[in-house]
């Protein structure tokens, strides 16, 4: 019986190492591949957008044409040729759903797969999700019992016919479409993703959760989250991502907008875990994107992300801390592995007087991969008695990985307090040892001693995801010592 | 419960242990003396399974089985025992919740259930009282930020916690005062029973006055060189190895 246990263990290990990289055998709408001027109009035509809509498109695409890849992250990887790729892409029939009853059994099938169990969320309260397949958004739970509230939780294009002048209003001031090179990009060709509005003095009260799954070979995922929390209002926001296993890369560049007015607070949390590539480094998406909240007056923005997957990731979930006592905060994990490539972080700009901000970062690197911190402090004349906390640790699996540091601090304003702490270290073969010594595996005292290293930001992740997060962790490790 | 036979060992080409003999029956403590360098610890982690070293000849039963087939993890599980000489920091990982992965994992491997929170937090109540650890203690991260006489007591409230059949002391008394000392070797009393063994690794006779060892055992150049009863350490407290070490030169003669 104790061998099963352990057999049971390895192979369960080893079968997991991307769980998600199965293909859902569905029919696809695809256009054809390719980027100019009439495929953004196709894209428009086959979303029924209103005009606004396809000229916010068109110049963003005209910006993004002036525009060169940005070439300072410290990653290296064969730039997409944004000529081979199909924007759009959407699970055919995929007519929003009017009750779960209608929705396909392959997509039914496809959700259970990935630990999305509508059917249990329709009954039990609790999360409630969207779910964008490729370029489109899927099925949303509990739509109505959130309107009760004014809350509005809808895919992004459902927002655009339904509630224009709040996209109007807000998409696009946070992140202009110049704001860089993949932003332009998805302001062009971006097919769906996510709306949230929490209407003034609201508690949102469950969790809002998109599921983001890459499904066809081929294509790139462009999605838009706006997420509105009005006046005093509070929202907090789950986000999850895979892909099935394929051996090009894929491009996912998305846009998410956070816009907190006075008062009011939100928690985004992102558990990533797009396919990584496997062991050679043949594969797996591109995940660059474009993160950034405004905080008015009194309000709060606290992003935490565990990214656990992508070949590439290249990311810095920001806060613009534009009214007085503001708040920003930035908890991380980022996990490479094999060849895998991240350099993530943070921007906190302090435009607000007694604005405050805090950045907890853990990178954990193991195998050949690169892991990068980058983060900007930036503290401008105005923003009397700002303070900053950061905390940049580093955490080495091996000996053939490398984990770096590239903090910027800019302080236009003598009266600001910026504390700046960074380790980095090692699993040592002591630690695994003695823990073995008291009769844990190795997987389990891998898995014990990162989960302690991430603690800090775990803490933050709701705990469903918690959960979820530190089984990742674990996962993503796997062999990576000794 | 433990035969060692003819053990030799080396670590990166150096031979440490040269034809070690040693056997522990249940219900015995076995202390091991010996100077600086003469192999001690090498012992200690060799029966605990570090990689570091080789066994080159020689073999070991535990408790019926072949030691040295064993993965560190495996001997653990099988209720070996070893009280580090230098405790680890594992930071932002709880005492209770190491403690508590350890005593399931090996639960699972005896085929056994889970421990229930309650009967574990009993458990963990009992146990650290034993050791006087600070409940606080407990529920820190292990060995962070523990002073040295923390860090020893720690070791064996872990060992109460896992209740193995043997236990391996690697100089747990170095760096106690004698207060810790006393307490230590109060909590390593305690456990004591006709169904376990120790053995006890140490420089000083000092320990084994609170301690009493049922053997005295030297071990000087890779090998047991003397043993005796318990006035063996206090002869060695008293004249130092020295003796021993011109016993050994005239016999060789």
């Amino acid at each position: 019986m104790s061998n099963y246990t352990e057999n049971d263990l390895e192979k369960d290990l080893q079968n997991q190492e991307y769980k998600y990289g199965f293909v859902t055998n569905i029919e696809s709408d695809k256009i054809s591949v390719g980027l100019n001027e009439d495929i953004i109009r196709l894209i428009s035509s086959k979303k029924e957008e209103p005009n606004w809509m396809l000229d916010y498109r068109l110049k963003a695409f005209a910006v993004w044409q002036t525009m060169t890849e940005p070439e300072w992250g410290h990653v290296h990887y064969e730039k997409p040729k944004f000529d081979e790729i199909a924007y759009y892409s959407a699970p055919k029939q995929s007519k929003k759903y009017e009750s779960w009853e209608d929705v396909d059994p392959e997509m039914k099938a496809t959700m259970k797969k990935l630990g999305i169990s509508m059917e249990e969320q329709m009954r039990l309260t609790g999360v409630a999700v969207d779910f964008v397949m490729d370029s489109v958004s899927v099925a949303t739970s509990f739509k109505s019992k959130l309107s009760e509230l004014g809350i509005i939780f809808c895919s992004f294009s459902e927002a655009v016919k339904e509630h224009p002048e709040l996209v109007q209003k807000y998409m696009g001031t946070v992140i202009p479409t110049s704001d860089n090179f993949y932003a332009a990009l998805n302001s062009a060709v971006f097919t769906d993703g996510s709306f949230c509005y929490i209407p003034k003095g609201v508690r949102c009260p469950m969790e809002l959760s998109t599921y983001f799954r890459i499904n066809e070979g081929g294509t790139g995922q462009f999605e838009r989250t706006l997420v509105i929390a009005d006046e005093g209002a509070y929202v907090s926001y789950l986000e999850g991502c895979t892909a099935p296993q394929r051996d090009e890369n894929q491009l996912h560049a998305a846009v998410v907008e956070l816009i907190a007015l006075e008062n009011a607070e939100i928690k985004y949390s992102t558990v990533q875990n797009w396919y990584p590539g496997d062991k050679n480094g043949l594969g797996g998406i591109y995940n660059f994107v474009t993160k950034r909240g405004i905080c008015e007056r009194k309000s709060k923005i606290s992003w935490t992300q565990v990214e656990t997957g992508s070949a590439v990731t290249w990311k810095y979930p920001s806060c613009i801390l534009k009214g007085d006592y503001s708040i920003g905060e930035f908890y991380s994990v980022a996990v490479t592995n094999n060849y895998q490539q991240a350099d993530t972080g943070t921007k906190m700009i302090h435009l607000g007087k007694n604005t405050k901000s805090t950045i907890i970062s853990k990178g954990i690197s193991a195998g050949k991969s690169q892991n990068s911190y980058r983060g900007l402090v930036q503290i401008h004349k105005n923003a009397k008695n700002a303070r900053n906390f950061s905390q940049c640790d580093s955490l080495l699996m091996g000996d053939t990985c490398g984990a770096h540091t590239f903090p910027y601090i800019e302080c236009k304003n003598p009266s600001a307090k910026i504390e700046h702490e960074a380790t980095t270290s090692k699993i040592g073969e002591d630690q695994l040892f003695y823990c073995k010594q008291r009769g844990l595996s190795e997987e389990k005292a891998i898995s014990l001693i990162v989960n302690g290293y991430c603690k800090e930001v775990l803490n933050q992740l709701p705990m469903e995801f918690a959960v979820e997060a530190q089984k990742l962790l674990a996962i993503s490790l796997e062999g990576s010592v000794g | 419960m433990i035969n060692i036979v003819n053990l030799h060992a080396e670590v990166e080409e150096k031979k440490i242990l040269k034809g070690l003999n040693l056997n522990v029956k249940a219900g015995e403590i076995h202390a091991i003396m010996g100077p600086n360098g003469s192999g001690k610890s090498t012992l200690a982690s060799i029966l605990a399974g570090k990689e570091d070293y080789t066994v080159t000849e020689g073999n070991v039963e535990f408790d019926g089985k072949d030691l040295l087939e064993l993965s560190t993890e495996d001997r653990a599980r099988q209720g070996l025992f070893l009280a580090f000489q230098y405790p680890i920091e594992i930071p932002g990982v709880s005492n209770v919740n190491f403690l508590k992965s350890a005593l399931n994992e090996i639960r699972e491997y005896r085929g056994e259930q889970p421990i229930s929170a309650k009967d574990f937090l009993a458990l963990v109540k009992e146990k650290s009282a034993l050791v006087e650890l600070d409940s606080k203690l407990a529920s820190r991260s292990v060995n962070e930020g523990f002073s040295g006489g923390e860090k020893k007591r720690n070791e064996i409230f872990q060992m109460a916690m896992l209740n193995p059949k043997l236990a391996i002391l690697d100089e747990t008394d170095s760096g106690l005062d004698i207060d810790a000392l006393r307490i230590v070797a109060n909590g390593v009393n305690k456990l004591r029973s006709p169904k376990n063994a120790a053995i006890i690794i140490t420089h000083y006779q000092r320990l084994l006055d609170y301690i009493i060892p049922d053997f005295v055992h030297v071990l000087y150049d890779g090998k047991i060189v003397k043993s005796g009863g318990k006035e063996l350490a206090l002869e060695l407290e008293e004249k130092g190895y020295d003796w021993i070490k011109e016993e050994l030169a005239s016999n060789a003669d």
